[in-house]
């Protein structure tokens, strides 16, 4: 079989940023555009890992989807890290403590849902112990639905993450 | 049917005069009277022929219609015999129950559990504190009186910077979904029908 290895895509931005590169040797770009592209390329995770959803996210940090290669690495604390991973069930007794880790995050912070209870309860949806969705807690920016996702899934919320961080494009959050 | 098992019902049914006692399915079970419980629990620790030297697990058990309505169970192993144990016990609402943690330390956490659960009193215990339920929580959430979805749920006030109770506001309420074929659709909706026709 075949292997047909001309296929290369690439952007024609990137094209031309090549063709810039090459030709003076630096590249111009405004301050907005460097920023953005700092912070989707350094997205540290911060685990909050609360059920079985905690599983597929140490998938993602595995060499099999190597989510490593976005930049993002796992942090153990809040204060490391720029966006939150809520994966799994947040019950009652849990929402102040997934409260103070957020609040000890330092700015631009941003925040994925994963699965079904971090979403809006799931199947505890009418338990007396659960909450009825993180984002009663805290502001959520992704969501990722799935009992649990797969861990494909939390890497193409991770990707709509960082597509959002880029179309926002302000320097202030 | 093990000898061991019969030579431990027998010094059972000696020495601790339960209200029954069977050994159906090669599980040894007790009923006994609650003010018996330290007695009994001593004593299959340490007689010879029961050894009982572990605790599984003390479980509840809620009947609304009894008037002693909680049953506690206490579930205990034995190693050197290799048989299982269970005592049963009555208690009504505002009955207290000695604590077997003198006995064994490791009821601690399950008798915190069981008072968590279902609000049965356990004198001289320790520390009987909540266990599993939130900080601040009322009520018993397995007791067959307690709403599934419970008396409050919370959510974080941005005025005022924490997090706050409210009582509970489901936006849809909760359904039994009883399909059990899909062409046939849910009981229900099928009383509906009946009734409508």
């Amino acid at each position: 079989m075949a292997i047909n290895t001309d296929i290369q895509e690439t952007s024609p931005e990137l094209e031309r940023l090549k063709e810039l590169y090459a030709d003076k040797g630096f590249v111009v770009t405004s301050i907005n555009n460097l920023i953005n592209w700092a912070r989707t390329g350094s997205l540290h995770w911060m685990t909050f890992g609360l059920a079985c959803c905690a599983v597929e996210m140490m998938h993602v940090g595995t060499p099999r989807y190597d989510v490593e290669r976005f930049g993002a690495a796992p942090r153990a604390s809040p204060r490391h890290a720029d966006v939150l991973i809520v994966a799994g069930t947040l019950t009652n007794k849990m929402a102040s403590a997934l409260r103070k880790a957020y609040d000890q995050m330092p700015e631009p912070r941003y925040v994925i849902s994963m699965g079904s209870c971090a979403n809006g309860g799931g199947y505890y949806h009418y338990s007396y112990s659960v909450v009825r969705g993180c984002d009663r807690i805290i502001p959520v920016d992704v969501y990722v639905p799935g009992c649990p996702p797969t861990a494909e899934g939390l890497l193409y919320g991770l990707l709509q993450l960082q597509k959002k961080i880029r179309r926002e494009g302000n320097i202030k959050r | 049917m093990s000898k061991s098992i019969e030579v431990a019902k027998e010094a059972i049914k000696k020495n601790c005069n339960p209200i029954k006692i069977s050994d159906d399915f090669n599980q040894l079970q007790i009923s006994i009277s609650a003010n018996q419980i330290l007695d009994v629990v001593d004593f299959i620790k340490n007689d010879e022929a029961c050894e009982f030297r572990q605790i599984t697990d003390i479980a509840g058990v809620d009947f609304p219609e009894r008037t002693k309505r909680f049953d506690v169970i206490y579930h205990f192993l034995s190693f050197k015999h290799n048989i299982r144990l269970r005592i049963k016990i009555t208690a009504s609402e505002d009955e207290t129950i000695s604590s077997i943690t003198s006995i064994f330390p490791a009821a601690n956490w399950f008798e915190r559990e069981a008072f968590d659960m279902y609000g049965i009193q356990f004198k001289d215990h320790p520390d009987l504190r909540r266990i599993l339920t939130d900080y601040g929580f009322e009520g018993y959430p397995l007791r067959k009186d307690f709403p599934l979805s419970g008396n409050v749920e919370i959510r974080y006030d941005e005025i005022d910077k924490k997090i706050i109770h409210e009582p509970v506001n489901l936006q849809q309420d909760f359904r039994s979904f009883d399909i059990q074929s899909p062409w046939e659709r849910t009981n229900y909706l099928k009383e509906d029908k009946k009734n409508n026709e």
